[in-house]
C-alpha cells in the first residue's frame, strides 16, 4: 500500500541526495581552485553556497512540514530526524569548502609556497569520505558508516603532519607567514569536514539501527534495561 | 450522475412525499371526524345529572354516574393486578428471557394479546363467575388484568430493552450485582416507556366491552363492592346504543363522549408524570 | 518494582471462536498500558478480562490466570464485586445513568455502602469530582440531570463515578474516541494526573494518544500479543515488523 507519507519521504532523501552532491562538488572545485590556482573556480564555490544555503532552508521546511502533518513513527521518524540532522552538516560542510575557496583566491595571488601535496591527499579522503557516508545513508548500511567513522582517523594524521610542516614552515621562511597561515586554516576546515562527515555516519547508524552511537549510550541498553524490569 | 437520473429522482422523491404526506393527513382527519362528531352527538346531553345520577327509566332522565365509578374501580383494580404482573414479566423477559422458555413465554404472550376479548371473558365466566354464581366486579377486573398483562409485559420487554447496554455495563462495573443494576438504573431509564405501556394498556381496557358482559354485567345503582355485579361506561354505552329510543342513543353518544374525554385525561396525567425527568 | 497486575497463558474463546491466544503480560503499580491494534485485534476484550466484564456475555470462556495483587480474579472463590470495585472501567461512549450529577457519582458509594453518613457522602462524591477534573464545572448543578453534560464531561463524570469507589486499577476502553480534541486532552492530562495513584490500562486507536499517555505500550493483532514495550521504544524503535508496519500505517 503507498502512503501519503512515502512520497513526501522520496522527496525528502531526494533533497537531501542532491544537497549532498552538490556539497560533495564544492568540496572537490575548492580544493581544485586551490591546487590548480584556478580563482574563477574558486569564486564559483563561493557563489554556489548560496544555492547550498537555499537547499538547505527547503529541506528544513520540509521536513518540519511532514513531522507536523504525517506524525511519522519508528523507522519513518527516526528518518525525517536524520534528515534534518544531516542537513545543517552539509550546509556546514560546504561553508567550509567555501572558506577554503575563499582561501584560494588570496593564496593564488601569492607566490606559490609550496607545492601542496598533501592537501589533495586529505581532499581526496575527505570526499570519499563524505561520498561512501551518502552512500550508505541512502542504502541505510550501518557496516559502512562505521567504517567511513574511522577513516577520519586518517585525516587527522595527515592534519597533524600538515600542521607541523607548515610550522616549521613558517619559522624557516617569515615571508611565507601570510600563506602558511592560510594553509594553516585550509588544512583546518578539511580535518573539521572529516568530522562532519563522522557526525552523518553516526546519524545514519541511529536510522538504521536506532543506537545513539555518538554519546555511547544506546537504546539497546535501554531495551535491555526495561527486559530487566520486566522480570 | 447524468442530469435525466437525477431530474428523475427528485421527481419520485417529491411524489413518495406527497403520498406520505396525503396518508398522515387522511389518518388524523379521520379522527378528527370521529372526535368531533362524538362530540357534536353527544355534548347537547351531558350536564351535571347526567355525570353524577343513576340510569332511570327512559324518559325520566337519569345518568351514567354509577357506570364511570363502576369503569373506575374496575380500571383501578384490574391496574393493581395487572400493571405489576406485566411489567415483572417484562422485566424477566427482557434481562433473563433469552433461554427457550423466554421464547416460550414471548410467543404465548404475543398469542394471548391477539385473542379476541370476549374469550378472556368466557374463560373468567366459567373460572370465576361460575364459581362465585354471581357476575362482580372482580369477575370484571381479572377479565380487564388478562388483558393487560400481556400487553404491558411485551411493551416493557421493549422498553428494557432499549436502554443501552453501556449503562449496564457502567453500573456492572461499579461491582453493582444484576437485581440492582435493573431495579436502580434500567428500570429508571425505561420508566417512561414503561409508563407510556402502561398507560396504553389502560387506555385499552378502558374501552373494552366485551370482556365486561359475562363478567361483571352491569347494575343500576352505585355500587361500591367488588363482589357483586358493576356497572361500566361501556356497557352502558353497548344498552344505550342497542335500545329502541332516540333519548337513549342520545344518551350512549354523551356517554361516549365522556369515555373519550377520560381517556384523553388519563393520557395526558401520564404524559405529564412520566415526562423525562433525567 | 511489584506487578500489579499479571496475565498468564491466557486464552479467550467466544463460542467457537477463538479470540484471544496465549496472553502473556504484567502491567506494573501506577504504570499506565496503552493498549494499541486494528479494530477486532482482541484489545478490549482483553481489558475486559481484567475486572471480568465479559462474564456478561454466556458463551464466553477464559483459561489462563489473571493475577492482581498475586491473587487469580478467575478463581472459583473470587468475589466479583469486590473485584470490581477495585478496577474500576471508564468506557468508549460516555454511559452516565439516567440521574443527578451528584447522584451519578454516589451510586457506587451508596451500593458499596462505603460512606458513614451523609456528608461523608457529600465529600466522598466532592473528592471524586475533584479528582476527575470536573469539580469546577459541575459543583452549581450537582442536582441537575448527568445528560445536560457536555460529551467530555459526561466522560469525566463516568471517571468520577468510577474514582468515588476508591479503585486501584482503572480500565479505560477508548475513553476520548467519540470527543472532540480538547475535551480529548482533558482526558489525557487526567490519565496523567491518575498516574499518580492508579494503575491504568488504556485501549486505545489514537497512536498519538497512546504515545501521549503512556509509559509502555501492548500491541495486538489478531489477538496475539505482538510487542510491548517502553512507549518511547515502541514509537521509535518497535522490536517486531508488524508493530512497526502498524505504528507508521502501512496497513490498517
Amino acid at each position: 500500500m503507498e502512503r501519503i507519507i512515502d512520497s513526501q519521504l522520496d522527496v525528502l532523501r531526494d533533497k537531501l541526495l542532491l544537497l549532498g552532491g552538490t556539497t560533495e562538488k564544492a568540496v572537490h572545485r575548492a580544493m581544485q581552485s586551490l591546487t590548480q590556482r584556478d580563482s574563477d573556480l574558486a569564486q564559483q564555490v563561493i557563489d554556489d553556497d548560496k544555492v547550498i544555503n537555499k537547499m538547505e532552508v527547503d529541506i528544513d521546511r520540509l521536513s518540519v512540514e511532514i513531522l507536523a502533518l504525517q506524525q511519522p513513527a519508528a523507522h519513518d521518524l527516526r528518518f525525517v530526524i536524520s534528515v534534518a540532522k544531516i542537513t545543517p552538516i552539509l550546509e556546514r560542510i560546504a561553508d567550509h569548502a567555501a572558506n577554503i575557496a575563499e582561501a584560494a583566491i588570496i593564496l593564488n595571488n601569492e607566490p606559490e609556497v609550496r607545492s601542496y601535496v598533501d592537501f589533495p591527499k586529505m581532499a581526496e579522503i575527505a570526499g570519499e569520505m563524505l561520498q561512501a557516508a551518502l552512500d550508505a545513508f541512502t542504502s541505510e548500511d550501518a557496516e559502512t558508516s562505521r567504517k567511513v567513522i574511522k577513516r577520519d582517523e586518517e585525516i587527522d594524521k595527515i592534519y597533524d603532519k600538515v600542521f607541523g610542516e607548515l610550522i616549521e614552515m613558517m619559522i624557516r621562511d617569515p615571508d611565507s607567514t601570510p600563506s602558511a597561515a592560510h594553509l594553516l586554516f585550509v588544512a583546518k576546515h578539511l580535518e573539521r569536514i572529516g568530522d562532519y562527515v563522522k557526525d552523518i555516519c553516526e546519524l545514519n547508524v541511529y536510522l538504521t539501527e536506532a543506537a545513539f552511537i555518538k554519546h555511547k549510550k544506546s537504546i539497546k541498553k535501554l531495551k535491555k534495561q526495561a527486559k530487566r524490569e520486566k522480570k | 450522475m447524468s442530469e435525466a437520473i437525477h431530474n428523475r429522482r427528485k421527481f419520485v422523491s417529491s411524489i413518495m412525499t406527497t403520498v406520505t404526506a396525503a396518508c398522515a393527513i387522511f389518518a388524523i382527519a379521520v379522527l378528527i371526524l370521529i372526535l368531533s362528531y362524538i362530540a357534536y352527538r353527544g355534548i347537547a346531553a351531558i350536564n351535571w345529572e347526567f355525570i353524577v345520577s343513576t340510569p332511570k327509566p327512559v324518559g325520566e332522565g337519569g345518568g351514567i354516574g354509577n357506570a364511570i365509578a363502576g369503569s373506575a374501580m374496575m380500571t383501578l383494580l384490574a391496574s393493581l393486578i395487572g400493571l405489576p404482573i406485566g411489567i415483572g414479566a417484562g422485566v424477566y423477559l427482557a434481562e433473563f428471557g433469552d433461554k427457550w422458555y423466554g421464547n416460550t413465554i414471548r410467543f404465548l404472550s404475543d398469542t394471548l394479546i391477539g385473542v379476541p376479548s370476549i374469550i378472556v371473558g368466557i374463560f373468567i365466566y366459567t373460572l370465576i363467575v361460575l364459581p362465585m354464581q354471581r357476575q362482580s366486579g372482580l369477575a370484571g377486573a381479572i377479565a380487564l388484568a388478562i388483558i393487560m398483562i400481556p400487553i404491558v409485559a411485551r411493551t416493557t420487554e421493549e422498553m428494557i430493552r432499549l436502554v443501552p447496554k453501556s449503562m449496564r455495563e457502567g453500573a456492572l462495573a461499579l461491582g453493582a450485582p444484576q437485581w440492582r443494576v435493573t431495579w436502580d438504573i434500567v428500570m429508571p431509564a425505561a420508566a417512561s416507556g414503561i409508563a407510556t405501556g402502561a398507560m396504553l394498556s389502560i387506555a385499552r381496557i378502558s374501552g373494552e366491552t366485551a370482556p365486561l358482559l359475562f363478567t361483571a354485567l352491569n347494575s343500576r345503582f352505585y355500587n361500591w363492592y367488588y363482589d357483586k355485579p358493576m356497572s361500566s361506561l361501556t356497557v352502558q354505552i353497548y344498552n344505550f346504543a342497542t335500545g329502541p329510543f332516540e333519548v337513549e342513543h342520545q344518551m350512549a353518544w354523551a356517554a361516549t363522549l365522556i369515555l373519550v374525554g377520560l381517556i384523553l385525561v388519563i393520557n395526558i396525567i401520564v404524559r405529564i408524570f412520566t415526562r423525562k425527568k433525567f | 518494582m511489584k506487578s500489579k497486575i499479571s496475565i498468564k497463558n491466557l486464552d479467550f474463546h467466544y463460542g467457537p471462536n477463538q479470540a484471544l491466544f496465549d496472553i502473556n503480560l504484567k502491567i506494573k503499580e501506577r504504570e499506565v498500558m496503552a493498549f494499541i491494534g486494528p479494530s477486532g485485534c482482541g484489545k478490549s476484550t482483553f481489558i475486559r478480562t481484567i475486572n471480568r466484564m465479559n462474564d456478561t456475555i454466556p458463551i464466553a470462556k477464559v483459561s489462563g490466570e489473571v493475577l492482581i495483587d498475586g491473587k487469580d480474579i478467575y478463581a472459583p472463590k473470587t468475589d466479583v464485586v469486590s473485584l470490581r470495585r477495585k478496577v474500576g472501567m471508564v468506557f468508549q461512549k460516555s454511559n452516565p445513568f439516567p440521574k443527578s450529577v451528584f447522584e451519578n457519582v454516589a451510586y457506587g458509594i451508596r451500593i458499596n455502602r462505603m460512606h458513614s453518613g451523609k456528608s461523608d457522602l457529600e465529600d466522598r462524591v466532592e473528592k471524586a469530582l475533584v479528582d476527575a477534573a470536573l469539580w469546577d464545572e459541575v459543583k452549581d448543578r450537582l442536582n441537575s440531570s448527568a445528560f445536560g453534560l457536555s460529551g467530555g464531561q459526561q466522560q469525566r463524570l463516568c471517571i468520577a463515578r468510577a474514582l468515588a469507589v476508591q479503585p486501584e486499577v482503572i480500565l479505560m476502553d477508548e475513553p476520548a474516541s467519540a470527543l472532540d480534541p480538547i475535551a480529548t486532552q482533558k482526558i489525557e492530562e487526567l490519565v496523567v494526573e491518575l498516574k499518580k495513584e492508579y494503575t491504568i490500562a488504556i485501549v486505545t486507536h489514537n497512536m498519538q494518544q497512546a504515545a501521549r499517555v503512556s509509559d509502555k505500550t501492548a500491541f495486538f493483532m489478531l489477538g496475539k500479543l505482538i510487542e510491548v514495550n517502553p512507549t518511547e521504544i515502541m514509537f521509535t524503535n518497535p522490536e517486531d515488523q508488524l508493530t512497526e508496519d502498524y505504528i507508521t500505517g502501512r496497513f490498517g
